[in-house]
């Protein structure tokens, strides 16, 4: 295919990345290196029946109207990135320097936002993950192994989780997880313990989230190794069973190594999909309990005070942080790439 | 695995995957039906501190509303909440994403899969990256320009930002799918004297429409179910199904309306039970594409 060609079939589909992907990421990176104009302060003298004073106040017109004339703000470097909201240098520094033991350390670097969402982030990601593989492949072969008639059905009723709007899905969990919902009943009478409740109890939040996170994804991993396992070569299958190799010794040298490619996919996308934990903690709302990267974006844009620029360092760190996430797979892509 | 012969399992291991998948369909079904039931009946009953077991009988619906059921959830949200509004806001955006999206993707992926140059190689890894980033970490981009160029609010803007976050991978959902149309046939085309646009026109056009479909029902889906980009780029007048329904839950909870939003939240769904009931092989099909290619 000629380039000339090549581009005009492309030339569309790029226009929109670059302006849309590109050109915001750029923004992002503006837009963190700025803040915005601080409120104009006035010292008004004040002359009453008792003599003068000086009163501070607030030149609310000025501030608008520097506001309004630089939508950017002033520039101050990388000040966003260190300040309480984000790294918090200075906070991390004098933690370290004052605690009385890690578990004293733990809590002050907790109690900063951009690091309790980071460590909530990480966890829900690692822990949903390997989970949603594991759940994902006994469904498959438990499917797999019914008759051929239910499959469908099996199939349409396991696809419902993932395939519904995550907003609406983590919804209808969390009314019946609520203390007054069926399964919030159920949890209190399993834990012997009447005031047990989703809303108050940050550990039980964290599960929740989990579960959730869990259920809503094995399906994905579910159809994708159903897949797989219909193409399980039967001749080896076969042959391993004439030497002599039992059931779970099939399944672990000769399933398992055949769907391993597919288990590599499904951790790639799932990790990109669970680091961007969203709508749930929308949905329960989780605020008070837990608050994951997108969150504090989210509420930085959407407060009443839009933070669009610490929304901004955030948003800039979360994305390094992708890159850091997705490396190994970058750079093996690269290294295939050039032996190619 | 004993795909061929699955009679031949153990008594005791069939009982078992028997019971194991006997759970996970409860797991995955229940909690659609019970909102389902839950959706018709009053606010005491579907959240009840009494007895969980009011949410199937009913009690307080028969005290309050003289039945065993109520329609009153969906009146509200249908009725004084405009619920139809959104869906017609949601309408609009997933048929013009669906057809943008489509288009854009159909050509890109289509020289993307018979280009053999490097930068085919390298705006696929690009798409990649980008398909990972956050999409809230763009909605924060896209704030501070919208609203001084005045496009903060609208419909069209949303779209257009909808179409460009679902490129990627409709980029390589398409990519992978016009490798599986052989190359020869376009090229005994050209050979014939077609031009690369007038292969595409006359030869792959007709027999892309498997791929198409299933991009666009995936597309549909990122549409429809979309939360962040909606929330933060819509006003009130054009707001969406979904913020609508969390915009529901900020204000009607107080109200003790919170029956407003499950109905709500009924409403949305059945589409989407639709969509499966007739895409299912599609839907398969296309969460596998980007598998079995590796």
């Amino acid at each position: 295919m000629k380039h000339s060609t090549f581009f005009t079939f492309v030339f569309p589909s790029l226009l929109a990345m670059t302006l849309l992907i590109v050109l915001p990421v750029i923004s992002v990176v503006v837009q963190s290196l700025y803040a915005q104009h601080e409120q104009v302060i006035e010292t008004v003298q004040n002359c009453g029946p008792f003599g003068c004073s000086d009163e501070v106040t607030v030149n609310q017109e000025a501030t608008q109207a520097i506001r309004e004339a630089e939508p950017l703000g002033r520039f101050v470097g990388f000040d966003n990135y260190f300040n309480r909201g984000h790294l918090a240098v200075t906070e991390m520094g004098e933690a370290w320097r004052t605690s009385t033991g890690w578990g004293d350390w733990w809590n002050k670097v907790m109690n900063l936002p951009f690091y309790s969402a980071i460590v909530f982030t990480l966890t829900f990601t690692f822990v949903v993950t390997p989970l949603t593989i594991g759940l994902g492949f006994a469904i498959a072969v438990a499917v797999n192994s019914a008759s051929r008639a239910v499959r469908g059905p099996l199939i349409f009723v396991s696809l419902l989780p993932f395939i519904i709007t995550p907003l609406v899905g983590s919804l209808v969990l969390f009314w019946m997880v609520d203390a007054r919902g069926i399964l919030g009943h159920a949890i209190q009478w399993l834990a012997g313990n009447p005031d047990l409740s989703v809303k108050a109890s940050t550990p039980l939040m964290w599960i929740m989230l989990m579960v959730y996170g869990v259920w809503h994804s094995a399906p994905f991993a579910f159809v994708v190794f159903y897949a797989g396992l219909q193409t399980v070569n039967q001749d080896t299958n076969e042959a391993a069973m004439i030497d002599g190799a039992n059931r779970w010794q099939r399944v672990r040298y000769v399933t398992i190594p055949h769907i391993m490619p597919l288990v590599t996919f499904v951790a790639l996308i799932q990790l990109m999909d669970n680091f961007r934990v969203f709508e749930p903690l929308i949905s329960f709302s989780a605020e008070a309990h837990a608050q994951s990267l997108s969150t504090y974006i989210y509420y930085d844009l959407g407060g009443e005070t839009r933070l669009l620029n610490s929304a901004a360092a955030t948003s800039l760190l979360t994305v390094i942080c992708v890159g850091i996430l997705l490396s190994p797979v970058l750079v093996r892509t690269w290294r295939d790439f050039k032996r190619a | 695995m004993s795909t061929a012969s699955p009679r031949k399992l153990p008594m005791s291991l069939r009982l078992f995957l028997i019971g194991f998948l006997v759970l996970w369909v409860i797991m995955a079904a229940f909690p659609f039906m019970w909102t389902l039931w839950g959706s018709f009946k009053v606010e005491g009953d579907f959240f009840s501190k009494a007895n969980w077991a009011f949410a199937l009988s009913g009690e307080l619906t028969r005290v309050e509303t003289g039945g065993s059921f109520t329609g009153d959830g969906y009146a509200g949200a249908w009725g004084q909440e405009e619920f139809g509004r959104a869906v017609l806001n949601t309408s609009i955006v997933c048929v013009c994403v669906v057809t943008i999206s489509l288009t854009l993707s159909t050509l890109a992926g289509y020289a993307l899969s018979r280009s053999t140059f490097n930068y085919a190689f390298w705006i696929l890894i690009a798409a990649l990256m980008f398909r990972a980033m956050p999409q809230i970490t763009l909605v924060s981009g896209y704030l501070l320009p919208f609203y001084e160029w005045n496009l903060w609010g609208k419909l069209g803007t949303t779209i257009i930002v909808l179409v460009a976050i679902n490129q990627p991978f409709s980029l390589w959902m398409m990519t992978s799918f016009f490798r599986n149309i052989p190359k020869d046939l376009d090229e005994s085309a050209m050979v014939d004297g077609c031009n690369r646009f007038q292969a595409f026109r006359h030869v792959i056009l007709p027999v892309m429409w498997p791929g198409v479909i299933t991009t666009g029902l995936f597309s549909f889906l990122l549409a429809y179910n979309d939360f962040p980009v909606a929330a933060m780029l819509l006003d009130q007048e054009n707001q969406t199904m979904i913020p609508k329904i969390a915009s529901f839950l900020g204000t009607t909870q107080t109200k003790g309306n919170v029956m407003f939003a499950v109905a709500a939240v009924v409403s949305a769904t059945a589409p989407l039970f639709v969509l499966i009931l007739f895409f299912q092989r599609q839907i398969v099909s296309g969460l596998t594409a980007g598998a079995v290619k590796g």
